[in-house]
């Protein structure tokens, strides 16, 4: 499902003195397909962005087409149910809305909700729970006395339990250690590999968003100041230090290598993994020499 | 060197009957010195926040001692051990109460029934502090999470505590809201003798500490200064824990043939060995 957003703008407490613009002629286009990074500081949009994107909020300005629906300023939306079926939003800290009295039937409420049958819902919610990689017990379990990083699995579970095709992950590992939070975000990574998922992280982390995404959009002060691919975006480190963002530890590391030697590499290395293997090529070019 | 904290054979469990539930805290010993800053770091469900409770009264140890300030934590003593210990919590939008930043951080201060003057006097001071003397009348919920956390520092502060607890008080910030918490903290400790404990899944923040513990299934599995703790390497990574930037690198360049006289806690120190050591500068 493609997503765009053209010339989108919100305002909280439209008409009121309390009015607040919030989004300003954002235009973004994700392709079905896509892991797509969205950054920005505290208070730069992401959040309101983000939910436009399962038609949470209406613009106020401008118009968000998520696949086939089309969601105008000034226009009452219409047949919404399915587009939120096909988004899924993992708001930060999902866990705070597990209420049900086991884990299986929480994970089973919203396929339920749209009308998957119960035996349908349980396979679901059984499957999910092995491949998020949860001891089957938890399913009959309490969710409230699960550890915090299987409650936020099991919230995850809940969402992919709709079988979405976009997922929209909003700061998905705050709160985890450092396994839980790479556990989770290989997880994404699969299912953006294995079953064409498209992706959309909202994250602080410059690192997850150059490990992960193809598609980076920086959000400051309400707009869409930059977006392209992670090295276009990352390799500009003046343009991101406008915006008070600086370039993942690993492009500065390189940098600093580059400085010393005089001469640039020939690619952006994204991960420690490729900056190393990158070193390793010079080196021995250098012993050779 | 003076002991501030200690804990001696600590056991907690959230379920003491159930002899099969593994214990929150389980035979925990070691002592904080008056000024020193502590790193705690651990899995989730570790007993970091277990243990953080432990020392302010929160929970009572079912066996073992707690020591804070040289008198054995107890119900008698609990609000006057409190008072010295200041603690900032995980979430910035969770722990404010005024309506302005002036009546946040003087809530404590009332509580405590603080004379006006004075209690003014100390707003000032410890939001000066942490550099939020300009926001004085701002909204909380108008700052930045940084600029949040930092107000909750300052009403710790305000109560002029002895050891301040960051309880994963970075977790949810950004990068550069990160960074001014940690300025602070760092300033503080150079202008007063406070002692910090910071909890936190942060390995960059843990390798600022003067001393890191490191918990595993609610016992301690290690303690040592930085520099010994993370020489463990790849045991870490077992424990759910991961490694600083730096000597991540470092063992990944030398599986790719980077010579190296070392691995490196610091990036300054890795780009140095680098050049020394592959380019003959």
């Amino acid at each position: 499902m493609d997503i765009e957003l053209q010339q989108v703008g919100y305002a909280y407490s439209k008409g009121t003195p309390f009015e607040k613009q919030a989004l300003t002629d954002v235009n973004l286009h994700i392709p079905s397909g896509s892991y797509q990074a969205i950054i920005g500081h505290t208070g730069s949009g992401k959040s309101t962005l983000l939910q436009h994107l399962n038609a949470l909020l209406k613009p106020t300005e401008g118009t968000v087409k998520l696949g086939g629906l089309e969601i105008r300023a000034n226009k009452k939306a219409k047949n919404l149910k399915p587009v939120r079926q096909k988004i899924g939003i993992v708001f930060q800290f999902p866990e705070h809305q597990l209420f049900d009295e086991t884990v299986l039937k929480d994970i089973m409420f919203g396929p339920l909700n749209f009308g998957v049958p119960a035996d349908e819902a349980e396979r679901r919610a059984r499957a999910l729970v092995e491949q998020l990689g949860l001891p089957e017990e938890v399913l009959e379990k309490s969710p409230f006395d699960l550890s915090g990083g299987q409650m936020r699995r099991v919230a995850i579970a809940g969402v992919l339990a709709m079988e979405p095709s976009v997922l929209v992950l909003d700061e998905p590992t705050a709160g985890l250690d450092p396994r839980g939070r790479q556990e989770i975000m290989e997880l994404f990574h699969r299912l953006y590999v294995e079953k064409g998922l498209t992706i959309i992280l909202v994250t602080h982390s410059m690192e997850d968003a150059a490990r992960y995404a193809n598609r980076v959009a920086i959000m400051h002060e309400g707009r869409c100041v930059l977006s392209g691919d992670p090295e276009e975006i990352f390799g500009d480190e003046q343009h991101l230090s406008e915006f008070q963002l600086s370039a993942p530890r690993v492009v500065r590391l390189q940098r600093r290598f580059e400085l010393l030697l005089g001469y640039s590499l020939d690619k952006l290395c994204l991960t420690e993994e490729q900056l190393a293997v990158e070193m390793g090529n010079i080196v021995r070019k250098e012993r050779d020499f | 060197m003076n002991e501030i904290v200690s804990l001696q054979d600590v056991t907690y469990s959230y379920s003491p009957e159930d002899s099969d539930m593994r214990k929150a805290v389980d035979g925990i010993s070691f002592n904080i010195n008056d000024g020193e800053w502590i790193a705690i770091v651990g899995h989730n469900g570790s007993g970091k926040s277990t243990m953080a409770k432990l020392m302010n009264g929160l929970l009572f140890p079912q066996e073992g001692v707690v020591r804070v300030l040289g008198e054995t934590l107890n119900e008698e003593n609990l609000w006057a051990i409190r008072s010295q210990m200041g603690m900032v919590f995980q979430n910035p939008d969770n722990q404010f109460v005024g309506a302005t930043v002036q009546d946040d951080v003087a809530f404590a201060l009332e509580n405590n029934g603080i004379p006006f003057e004075d209690m003014v006097k100390r707003v000032h001071e410890s939001l000066a502090q942490v550099k939020m003397e300009r926001f004085l009348n701002s909204e909380p919920h108008h700052l930045s999470g940084g600029q949040k956390q930092r107000v909750a520092i300052a009403g710790a502060l305000a109560l002029k505590p002895r050891i301040l607890i960051l309880d994963e008080a970075t977790s949810m910030l950004d990068p550069q809201g990160r960074e001014e918490v940690l300025t602070t903290v760092h300033k503080l400790r150079e202008d007063t003798r406070l002692t910090v404990l910071s909890i936190t899944h942060d390995l960059e923040e843990a390798l600022l500490a003067d001393r890191i513990l490191v918990m595993n299934q609610g016992k301690m599995h290690a303690e040592g200064t930085p520099r010994e703790i993370f020489a463990r390497g790849q045991e870490l990574v077992e424990l759910g824990l991961d490694l600083p930037f730096s000597l991540k690198m470092s063992s990944l360049m030398l599986a790719q043939g980077v010579s190296l006289e070392t691995e490196h806690m610091s990036e300054d120190e890795l780009v140095k060995d680098i050049w020394i050591s592959n380019f003959n500068k």
